[in-house]
């Protein structure tokens, strides 16, 4: 059966037309700007940095403003973005022990070199709806400095790993062994996901990867579909300086900085033929303020090196492929979204096929009724 | 410094530094400070202001293995001077000004006649800005910082 498809441009624009007339809202009210997308809704534009995979704040407010504050959205947008530019090949890989620390919390050490600073955070907030803010309150001015400056933040020295306070007793995994030197990771923007796929490709498919998606996998891991409760061993937020050595010099330069926030979980471990009992780690981390992210990333990337250290892969957060092609928010929005796309066709085509199924039983059931009352 | 194949002469390592700091400082303060000198050398570009992606990288577990962290906006432009100087810049973001702005910079400072002007009027105050933002962002930090203590409990 012929299906017109055509035929839908005037709506469609007049469509358009409406969206941006409701994304505007009441024009008596003042417009948003992406400068206070960017400055007042930094958290938004940092989950639209992540999954857009594009460290770029302007760009991130911008399509967050594009698309009426739809994260999903605005995250395609920035995808789409991407693809009109240039690649200037790679960064040198950042070096986040020299962070310019802003928040760095451990639930293993109390007494951490360095301390425990808590920077900016929700945690320990009441989750009360504050009035003041609906009334246009004034914005509350950070305080100033109230203990004298710690001799690390200070002098900007680096400020060490937590884990590697237990690494000093050998008590926990090295992140790389002594002497191995650094190979080339595969990029997935530029070749397809091959598994079973390496952690470096893992890692950065969940860096990428969406934020809800991977929470609910954490979550369901630690609650028992899986094998991961680990403790976080550090969560850091701050600055790190981007170097890069562009071809023409041949010496490396730092082009700017980042701001990046870092989880490292640590893990039990009861050990396999070759290692001893130790705790192993997971690591994550993302763009901008991203707790949730960074840690959530850091639980799923434990629990899919099930196999190489030997665990058994019971459950779905273990099992890489299932994980690994399913994070990509853009891709899931995307195959879910087709559906509103015309299938006419093809559901002409299935009902066709239950009318017929349904008049062959029909008939069955008279014939069956028919012998019945003769027998 | 990860990369060690390249010679590292102090010329290099005080360009590195002054690069460093025009690409880190903001287009504001950058565009400020580099109108106030008044300077208008004659330049061509040998590379337009384009603005392209640079690929992130990480070290699994922040000492491992690299890895592909996610894209970054990337600004990059190169000229040359009458003289034949190169500059070159690469700054993070989109910002084509801040680029052309920091590549005439660069040729500048590698010039005998401009160099301690750029230096003593661009770069270090420059370089005292970004320092003044670092100690404000560290004491804001240290502000958090947690005093744990102690309470005694029991009887003696």
């Amino acid at each position: 059966m012929y299906v017109a498809v055509k035929g839908g441009e005037k709506a469609i624009d007049n469509a358009h037309a409406l969206m941006r007339t409701q994304r505007r809202g009441d024009s008596a009210i003042a417009e948003l700007s992406v400068d206070q997308i960017r400055q007042q809704l930094p958290l938004a534009v940092d989950r639209v940095m992540n999954e857009g995979s594009v460290y770029d704040p302007e760009l991130a407010a911008l399509a967050l403003k594009q698309a009426s504050g739809d994260a999903v959205e605005a995250i395609f947008l920035l995808r789409a973005y991407r693809t009109t530019l240039p690649r200037f090949g790679y960064s040198e890989p950042l070096d986040t022990e020299q962070m310019q620390i802003e928040r760095r919390i451990s639930g293993t050490f109390k007494d951490m070199p360095g301390g425990q600073i808590l920077g900016s955070t929700y945690d320990y907030t009441h989750r009360l709806l504050d009035f003041s803010l609906l009334a246009a309150g004034e914005a509350e001015v950070a305080p100033e400095e109230a203990n004298a400056l710690s001799e690390a933040l200070a002098a900007g020295n680096s400020c060490p790993r937590v884990l590697e306070l237990l690494n000093k007793e050998g008590l926990i995994e090295q992140s790389r062994e002594a002497g191995t030197p650094d190979e080339v990771p595969r990029d997935l923007t530029r070749e397809p996901v091959n598994y079973p796929a390496e952690r470096a490709v893992r890692l950065q498919n969940l860096i990428r990867g969406d934020e809800g998606f991977l929470l609910s996998l954490s979550y369901a891991s630690m609650r028992g579909y899986g094998d991961s409760h680990p403790f976080s061993g550090e969560m850091r937020t701050g600055r790190v300086s981007v170097e890069l050595v562009p071809e023409e010099l041949g010496f490396p330069i730092e082009v700017g900085e980042v701001l990046l926030t870092e989880s490292e979980m640590v893990n039990q471990f009861h050990g396999s033929k070759e290692l001893p009992p130790q705790f192993t780690r997971g690591y994550g981390i993302a763009f901008g303020r991203a707790e949730r992210k960074a840690m959530s990333v850091a639980l799923v990337e434990r629990a899919l090196r099930a196999e190489e250290l030997g665990e058994e892969v019971l459950y779905p957060t273990q099992d890489q492929e299932f994980v690994l092609s399913h994070t990509d928010c853009v891709s899931a929005n995307g195959f879910v979204s087709h559906l509103k796309l015309p299938h006419y066709v093809d559901f002409q085509s299935e009902l066709e096929m239950i009318r017929r199924l349904r008049k062959e039983q029909v008939q069955r059931t008279e014939s069956t009724t028919k012998e019945e009352a003769d027998a | 410094m990860s990369v060690e194949q390249q010679q590292e002469t102090p010329g290099t390592r005080s360009r590195q530094h002054w690069m460093g700091v025009l690409a880190k400082s903001s287009v504001e303060a950058l565009q400020q400070r580099w109108q106030a000198l008044s300077l208008e050398p004659e330049y061509q570009f040998i590379r337009k202001p384009e603005t392209g992606l640079t690929m992130l990288r990480g070290r699994v577990g922040g000492s491992g293995q690299p890895f592909n962290m996610g894209e970054m906006t990337l600004t990059r432009c190169a000229v040359r001077l009458a003289s034949g100087t190169l500059g070159v810049s690469y700054v993070s973001g989109r910002n084509c000004q801040h680029a052309i702005t920091a590549a005439l910079a660069d040729a500048l400072l590698q010039e005998r006649s401009t160099q301690s002007l750029l230096q003593r009027e661009l770069i270090e105050p420059l370089q005292a800005d970004l320092e003044a933002e670092r100690q404000q962002r560290a004491a804001q930090a240290n502000s958090t910082r947690v005093d744990f203590f102690t309470l005694v409990r029991g009887e003696d």
